[in-house]
């Protein structure tokens, strides 16, 4: 079993209330901070604990914090970033459902670092029964004293609201969060400016997905050095991963990034091995913008090493043979599923969020999901893949945010390493839909549990 | 019209006071769940109009929101709205299956809402869930770990509640 700094206290009885959270020795990193550090101690901290965005992109946050501007009496505001979207990812619903207290700790601490007196946590819509935990969280906070006016003595005076989304995953986005923030429709906006400069309300901002912002709570007990030894390189720390698919045991694991891929699905700790007796086809290892892998890349690089569970070594062979850690969200297929029909199913749901700002990816992930049924439902024809493929190119990099490579990468990836079954569906017409086009880049697991 | 009854105005004042003066716009989404939790789970026109009002914004600026975002029905809906997942994590674990059973036993396609008027059908792409799958939403909480059986018993639940 390896470290656990976030979910180690998640399943003690009553760790959802305030009383049990304290006595579990909750809130000690708030007055260590308020009463110990001052604002630049605590962002010098989670700079030193090499901490990366834990949202998707990866972006050191103390570095983040750093860039916040200061100009004299304008305010600036931290928000956190709930509005998990990403198909594949469901580990900060997990971790405000199981332990809100963490969330709220960690962001009256970053609060404080940012100078920020009125904090937003910008929940996506459908999590509706997870803002009544939070309030309840926050509420029980500040009857503790620990937000409100002048924080245990420190003059520091912050509140937290929450503010629910409605369905649009394009708010996971910082700008379009902000956006929609403002109440407005969830549009990226064109950066520079970057929210450090004028983010909410044209104000400076910082927006941190919400296991950043829990992590800062061991950081700062821990301190920076110490955090920074858990992991490995630029991986400090630990990850929360999200896994779901065709696995024995769905669910949510921190894990500290020196596990391989290979025990993260078989080893009974984890996902417990394929569900069914089935063997592993492919696997989206970050949530569903990341190049697919097929079981050969995914267990082992182009040259041959094991991959591991971190930021490095899923990213190693680039896009060709790599992948991305991304939010964590980690989908397993079995061999009984068809990479093309899985495919569309993503091209839908880009289609279905795209904020239609931008016409490569507006009109793009729409032809992409057109042409992705037309395969799927035996209709293709072997140029169709090449327009495919075409059009992917042309949506990358083109856009505002990155919403168009996300809705890119996933079609290019499906191509480029399952094109013998976009051919097969179009070769066997007849035959497509039956979707058991079988396995193409099988690897045996040689996964032996210790002991 | 209708308007906010005396305790859905207090939670509307709540929701504007956690925004500088001035910035009330930005009460504006959960004003709009608001809206449609307090006036039949869809939002009218004249609803619409009458957000704007309250927030003292245009009506263009409810409009343009409320046709952004996919929570916000804008035709009236069941009472009972089943929102099933379909994207692709949901989709390898069997959610196409489940969709087609609601499908044939209420008698509705995707879209459709049941002539007694007390289940819509939607899909709807990922909810977080994925681990979970299937999945579906009704009302405020999510049902997971669908099958066939507990969509039967899901069914008789709203039924036996609608019929008290």
């Amino acid at each position: 079993m390896g470290v656990k700094l976030l979910l180690e206290k998640a399943h003690v009885e009553g760790i959802r209330t305030y009383a049990v959270y304290r006595k579990e020795g909750g809130y000690r990193s708030v007055e260590k901070a308020l009463q110990q550090m001052g604002p630049e101690a605590i962002v010098e901290e989670v700079k030193k604990s090499g901490l990366r965005g834990r949202g998707g992109a990866g972006f050191p946050a103390g570095m983040k914090w750093s860039f916040i501007a200061k100009p004299e009496g304008v305010p600036r505001h931290l928000v956190c970033n709930a509005d998990e979207s990403e198909p594949g990812t469901f580990k900060d619903r997990y971790l405000m459902e199981n332990i809100p207290h963490l969330l709220i700790e960690g962001l009256i601490v970053a609060s404080f670092a940012l100078g920020s007196n009125d904090t937003y946590i910008y929940i996506r819509g459908e999590y509706a029964w997870i803002v009544d935990i939070l309030e309840t969280a926050i509420e029980e906070a500040k009857a503790n004293g620990f937000l409100g006016k002048n924080i245990l003595g420190s003059g520091f005076d912050c509140n937290i609201h929450v503010q629910r989304g409605a369905g649009a995953y394009i708010c996971g986005e910082e700008t379009a969060l902000i956006e929609s923030l403002e109440g407005k429709r969830g549009n990226p906006r064109i950066k520079p400016p970057f929210p450090a400069i004028q983010g909410l309300w044209q104000r400076p901002t910082v927006v941190n997905n919400v296991e950043t912002l829990a992590a800062v709570v061991p950081i700062i007990n821990m301190g920076g050095e110490e955090y920074a030894k858990i992991g490995v390189g630029r991986s400090t720390g630990t990850k929360l991963i999200s896994a779901c698919g065709n696995i024995n045991k769905p669910g949510v694991y921190e894990i500290d990034m020196t596990i391989s891929v290979e025990e993260f699905i078989y080893a009974d700790e984890y996902c417990g091995g394929i569900a069914n007796g089935k063997r592993l086809k492919a696997c989206i290892p970050g949530g569903s913008s990341v190049p697919i892998l097929p079981a050969n890349l995914l267990l082992k690089t182009a040259k041959g090493e094991t991959r591991y569970m971190n930021y490095e070594s899923l990213s190693d062979g680039g896009f060709a043979t790599g992948s991305m850690m991304g939010s964590g969200g980690f989908i397993v297929l079995d061999e009984d599923q068809c990479i093309v029909k899985n495919t569309y199913t993503l091209a839908r749901f880009y289609r279905h969020e795209s904020c239609g700002q931008c016409s490569p990816c507006r009109e793009g992930t729409g032809w992409m999901e057109k042409i992705l049924y037309k395969i799927e439902m035996g209709k293709g024809r072997k140029s169709d893949i090449d327009l495919l493929w075409d059009i992917q190119r042309k949506i990358e990099g083109n856009t505002i945010c990155p919403l168009g490579d996300a809705a890119a990468w996933p079609v290019a990836a499906a191509i480029r390493h399952f094109r013998d079954e976009f051919e097969w569906h179009v070769l066997n017409q007849d035959q497509a839909q039956k979707r058991n086009y079988g396995l193409a880049h099988y690897a045996e697991p040689i996964y032996v549990p210790a002991g | 019209m209708s308007q906010f009854s005396e305790t859905q105005m207090a939670e509307f004042k709540r929701l504007v006071s956690r925004y500088p003066e001035g910035k009330q716009k930005s009460a504006l989404l959960p004003v709009l769940h608001l809206a449609q939790n307090s006036f039949g789970g869809w939002l009218s026109e004249k609803t619409l109009d009458y957000v704007a009002e309250l927030l003292n914004i245009t009506p263009i600026e409810v409009y343009e929101v409320a046709t952004f975002y996919s929570m916000y029905n804008l035709k009236p809906v069941g009472k009972y709205m089943f929102e099933v997942c379909q994207t692709g994590p949901c989709m390898i674990s069997g959610s196409d299956n489940i969709i087609q059973y609601i499908q044939d036993k209420l008698g509705i396609k995707p879209g459709e809402t049941t002539p007694d008027g007390l289940f819509t059908l939607k899909t709807v792409e990922c909810l977080g869930a994925c681990g979970y799958a299937p999945m579906m939403q009704l009302g405020k909480t999510y049902r997971e770990h669908l099958t066939k059986d507990k969509v039967d018993a899901i069914i008789a639940e709203c039924k036996s509640i609608a019929a008290e």
